[in-house]
């Protein structure tokens, strides 16, 4: 390229730059500026005016001075007088500051929209190119108000220039991001499509961005084009590597344009044409097969193009996790890449296997490549790789292999990047949870856990362990002595420290009976941390010596004189000196008995969904939770079950009389619920009293000891559908939309759209409430033979529903043959601890899949007359139970699906339909006759059908009807 | 894509290109944060990594870094092409480019950008149509230009 296409000439501005890098100081560089900023100034205020050249010169000079990061308010206007201008340049570089300098300013932007308006209409391609990407760039909504439906219009017209169609496409794709209202694409939608078609790669290129994000909003109306972007990429894949001549990149054909291709067809399901899938699946198994071979180039880059294009379908055969056998080679490709000398490659493959981890199909095949990925995680130099093998092995554990990959975590957290600790620790935690088996190897993890990574260890985790321990009483004995073991170490983490206390003070007991751990031995233990740990430690520890009063009354007096001593009586901690007080005088005053009751063992908590799981989402962002852990805790219920945010001290006592709110947790729940002063009997009876008072509130009745390999709500089966539910379901037979169950907690709300044997079913789950509902899961199931008659797939939904707010389900339903039956939907969830089991039927009835079909009052009585045997005929006779007024019933029989005839029936009172039902396997006609009598109130309505199970279905869902 | 940045070995920004609104800012926070975390990286570390809920994709030639955010469901290898693609068309436009071509000639930097990729999505990845266009658009400048000469500089390809 010759040197004078360098710049176009503005000397002035090249001075300035070489001045500006003259500068030795930031001070020297600030002067300067603002030399050139009151020159500018004073040059765009003079009376002369500037010629277009200065202007441009200025404005760029402006430009430079913004993007070295100074502020810039001026010269908005000159550059808006350079829009208007004819030469080239000069237009270009008002374009440009108007990109990077102008948001919304309405007054300015009106003026630009004007410029913008003219050069669109100017019919020179390169103004109009100019204008187009002025408005991607700033895709403000004013311009989207100006020019959204404009656009589509260029983007189609035969004679637009290619340039120009691929500016269009890419500049309503950004318009369509800021505001999607007003992108109405309606008339346009084929004809964008068939873009796809389009003889140049270019425009190919770069009208699929727009497709594709058009798609994900509106899949259906863009269907068509699964179908031409799979031939498209056939052609490619198939292409000698020379064919696509400068679309070619590094013998790679059109790299770019495959990866576009492959990522819109991520927003579909697969084919269901079987030649469009066959195909696809030929281009992507070409795909695999291409990274067998020898590269054609040594350049990375050849290598990166066509990995790109390989990653993009392994992508979309995950999403597919239809074709075990392509997830398998997928599985096998990513496999070889784990070991690849090139670190890009390394990472990719083991976020890619991330995702493989979860589909059945290839969950196993991931499996047999845990030693690269713990070897990965132990000799990766660079961290950001560790942590994608740590994700790795997060997403591949299941029950055979939790011990390894919990061991190689554990060591690993031991030398791990400290921006990852937090995150390794919380895995552990939920890995050894998840997949304990037994309980004494949990309790042992949690505690290396702390022993190593005390300062990552969230108090959500050790909450949870004292959760489990109190909950499961197998494991007490063993976590006393093993905690108890762990304290001896002269210098403990302060989160040992607590947990250690909790227990002793719990199950101190359990461990009592060997001298070396005897009831003063464990308190001593205790104490000797005390001095050296936080308030909330030191406050949880005086209410462990008060269980110890309680479980070993040897030890009363050692504990009163700690209890007594002014370190701890007269501390300056209001809480720690409330504690004293309050522990001190309530073991004196107290008798054995009431000592015995306020302190009692803790009851179980509550399952939950576990607090730990909710702090990794939360931490991760939605969505970043591995599939694997939200199906994981669907099949397996809400094994984690948590604590909440409140931690363990959610006792029945906390909650009763507490006089002062304290920001530390009362882990043992006791809280000053005798005040000093207060007669020994009355205090009892206080004491009593809370505590029964308390009770209803005590969890105890939606505990059960599964513990955490069970579940809690999921446990309980579904309950049985509701008496009203058969109600319910026909009040949806005639129409799609509605609600279809409501009460004091819970709204339910239905969309549907059906279209041949295919349905899809949106739900909407409401919580009327302010509480959240925890633990929400939703089960769709076909009972009996409905099974191989109706194909329902659906989605688990998010676990967690604030209050006020609103999720949404969708179903996909596939009607395989006619069914009488009604899918049955269960609904779980907690509500204040309580649980809620509902059970509907889903209004998906076998007249949702009619086809109407319009025929001649000949043809309708040529066919009645052709179903004339005896079952093929369905008659009820039956009283009015609704309104006999003729519109209501005539759409009442529209919303039923059929084709209403007219001028059928000699009789006019008479209605007569006809459709043609749409299963897989099979269409059945039918025809449909109601005879109503204004006077009896009564109908005669018949039915004929060419399967009489179907007459037999649509009668008696018909007589509910009228 | 979501933005572009093209900086110095000393951090300093040469070219900064925004595919989502944001205030001004937004902007420097994100480009100063992004800026240390991508200059303490080691040359042999992989070119991706997690940056709040986006994906960094960089490379660096020579004395300049190139840094594209992108999103979770975009692909990483595809991008660090979008790099060397822009890298090579600035090579080809301005013969052998460095990064004083790039902060001399920021507007045709800019131009060339364009040509390639609007609203964050490739639009022409054929060099040669790209080059063309901005070859059309230097014919129709006026024939004023001047050159300063050539300035010592390292190559970026």
């Amino acid at each position: 390229m010759p040197a004078v296409s360098k710049g176009d000439g503005m000397r002035g501005l090249a001075v300035f730059i070489s001045d500006i890098r003259n500068c030795k100081s930031k001070e020297a560089e600030i002067k300067r500026i603002n030399k050139e900023l009151a020159n500018i100034r004073s040059k765009f205020k003079g009376d002369k005016a500037l010629d277009g050249y200065s202007k441009k010169k200025y404005v760029c000079k402006l430009l430079f001075i913004f993007l070295l990061g100074h502020d810039i308010d001026f010269g908005h206007m000159e550059a808006v007088n350079l829009l208007s201008s004819n030469k080239y340049t000069e237009k270009q570089i008002g374009y440009l500051f108007i990109s990077v300098l102008v948001n919304s300013n309405s007054e300015l932007i009106r003026l630009i929209n004007n410029a913008i308006k003219n050069d669109l209409s100017s019919r020179n391609p390169t103004f109009m190119c100019l204008a187009l990407h002025c408005i991607a760039n700033v895709g403000s909504r004013e311009m989207a108000e100006a020019f959204a439906s404009e656009i589509p219009r260029i983007l189609v017209a035969g004679d637009t220039m290619d340039s120009v169609k691929q500016s269009a496409a890419l500049c309503l794709l950004r318009l369509y991001k800021t505001s999607p209202d007003l992108v109405l694409m309606g008339e346009w939608t084929s004809r964008v499509v068939h873009l796809l078609n389009d003889q140049h790669m270019g425009v190919v290129t770069a009208a699929i961005s727009l497709i594709t994000c058009l798609s994900q909003k509106n899949p259906d109306e863009f269907k068509t084009c699964v179908s031409l972007a799979v031939s498209r990429l056939s052609r490619i894949v198939s292409s000698a590597s020379t064919d696509l001549q400068d679309y070619t990149y590094y013998f790679v054909p059109a790299p770019w344009l495959s990866c576009k291709l492959l990522r819109l067809l991520q927003c579909y399901p697969p084919p269901e044409d079987g030649a469009v899938k066959g195909r696809l699946v030929e281009c992507l198994e070409t795909i695999l097969n291409k990274a067998q071979e020898p590269p054609k180039s040594k350049k990375v880059q050849h290598s990166n193009a066509k990995n790109a294009i390989l990653f993009e379908a392994i992508s979309l055969i995950i999403h597919y996790d239809s074709e075990p056998n392509l997830l398998v080679r997928a599985c096998n490709q990513l496999g070889q890449f784990l070991q690849h000398r090139e670190t890009n490659l390394r990472y990719l493959a083991l976020e890619s296997m991330c995702t493989l981890a979860s589909s059945e199909f290839s969950h196993e095949a991931v499996k047999t490549h845990i030693e690269t990925v713990i070897n990965a995680l132990k000799t990766e130099r660079d961290v950001s790789v560790r942590q994608r093998a740590a994700d790795l092995l997060y997403a591949m554990c299941d029950r055979s292999n939790a011990k390894q990959i919990v061991a190689e975590m554990l060591s690993y957290l031991e030398t791990a990047d400290y921006s990852i600790r937090e995150e390794m620790v919380l895995k552990v935690a939920i890995l050894a949870e998840k997949y304990a088996v037994d309980y004494s190897w949990y309790v042992d993890t949690i505690l290396n856990l702390i022993r190593i990574a005390g300062d990552y260890v969230s108090e959500e985790v050790w909450y949870r362990v004292i959760q489990i321990v109190i909950n499961r009483d197998d494991v007490q004995g063993y976590a006393a002595k093993t905690v108890f073991e762990a304290l001896q170490a002269p210098a403990c983490h302060e989160n040992m420290v607590k947990v250690g206390g909790y227990i002793l003070g719990e199950f101190g007991n359990l461990i009592a009976g060997d001298p070396r751990s005897s009831p003063l031995v464990q308190f001593n233990l205790l104490h000797s941390k005390f001095h050296l740990c936080s308030v909330p430690t030191r406050a949880l520890l005086l209410s462990a010596y008060i269980k110890f009063i309680n479980l070993f009354p040897e030890t009363k007096a050692t504990i009163q004189e700690v209890l007594r001593c002014d370190s701890q009586i007269r501390n300056s901690d209001v809480e720690l000196q409330q504690r004293a007080v309050e522990y001190l005088k309530l073991s004196s005053i107290a008798s054995t008995d009431v000592l015995a009751t306020v302190l009692e063992e803790m009851p179980p908590f509550p399952e939950r969904e576990s607090s730990i799981l909710a702090k990794l989402k939360k931490k991760k962002g939605p969505g970043a939770v591995s599939v694997t852990e939200l199906e994981d805790s669907k099949r397996e219920g809400g094994e984690l079950n948590g604590g909440g945010d409140r931690g363990p001290d959610t006792s029945a006592m906390s909650a009763s009389n507490a006089s002062t709110p304290s920001p530390s947790a009362d882990l043992l729940g006791i809280r000053s619920s005798a005040p000093a002063g207060t007669a020994p009997a009355s205090a009892g009876n206080l004491l009593v009293d809370v505590f029964s008072e308390a009770g209803p509130a005590a969890p105890s009745a939606a505990v059960n000891d599964d513990g955490f390999l069970s579940s809690a709500p999921p446990s309980e089966d579904p309950a049985p559908p509701l008496s009203e539910a058969d109600e319910l379901l026909n009040k949806f037979v005639c129409k799609n939309n509605g609600v279809l169950f409501e009460n004091q907690l819970l709204q339910i709300g239905i969309k549907s759209e059906y279209r041949q044997n295919l349905g899809r079913m949106y739900l909407f789950y409401g919580n009327k409430t302010s509480v959240q509902f925890a633990s929400f899961t939703t089960s769709v199931s076909c009972p009996g033979e409905l099974q191989s008659q109706l194909n329902v797939q659906t989605k688990q939904v998010e676990p967690l529903v604030e209050g006020g707010a609103q999720i949404q389900q969708v179903l996909n339903i596939e009607c395989l043959t006619d069914f009488s039956d009604a899918p049955l939907l269960n609904i779980k969830f907690r509500y204040g601890g309580a649980l809620q089991n509902l059970t509907l039927k889903l209004p998906v009835t076998i007249n949702k899949f009619f086809q109407p079909t319009e025929m001649s009052s000949h043809d309708f009585f040529q066919r009645w007359k052709q179903l004339s045997q005896p079952q093929q005929e369905a008659q009820k006779i039956f009283k009015a139970n609704h309104s006999m007024d003729t519109e209501v019933l005539k759409a009442k029989l529209l919303g039923l699906g059929t084709a209403l005839l007219d001028n059928v029936d000699p009789n006019p009172e008479n209605y007569v339909c006809a459709g043609v039902i749409q299963t897989k396997g099979q269409q059945v006609g039918c025809l449909l006759r109601l005879e109503p009598n204004a006077q009896a109130q009564m109908y005669r309505l018949t039915l004929r059908c060419s399967k009489d199970s179907v007459s037999r279905r649509l009668c008696e869902l018909l007589a509910e009807q009228f | 894509m979501q933005f572009m940045l093209l900086f110095s070995r000393q951090g300093k920004l040469r070219l900064q290109k925004w595919y989502v609104p944001l205030s001004d800012k937004e902007k420097k926070k994100i480009t100063r944060e992004l800026v240390q975390t991508v200059l303490a990286r080691k040359p042999k570390m992989c070119s991706f990594l997690e940056w709040r809920d986006l994906k960094i994709v960089y490379k660096r030639y020579a004395s300049l870094y190139f840094c594209c955010a992108i999103e979770d469901q975009d692909n990483e290898l595809i991008t660090l092409e979008i790099i060397h693609r822009y890298v090579e068309l600035l090579d080809k436009y301005f013969g052998s480019v460095c990064e004083l071509d790039i902060i001399f000639n920021f507007e045709k930097a800019y131009f060339i950008l364009d040509e390639f990729l609007l609203g964050g999505e490739a639009q022409e990845t054929s060099k040669k149509n790209v080059l063309k266009a901005i070859e059309q658009a230097d014919l129709l400048q006026e024939s004023q230009s001047e050159d300063w000469g050539s300035l010592p500089n390292e190559e970026l390809l």
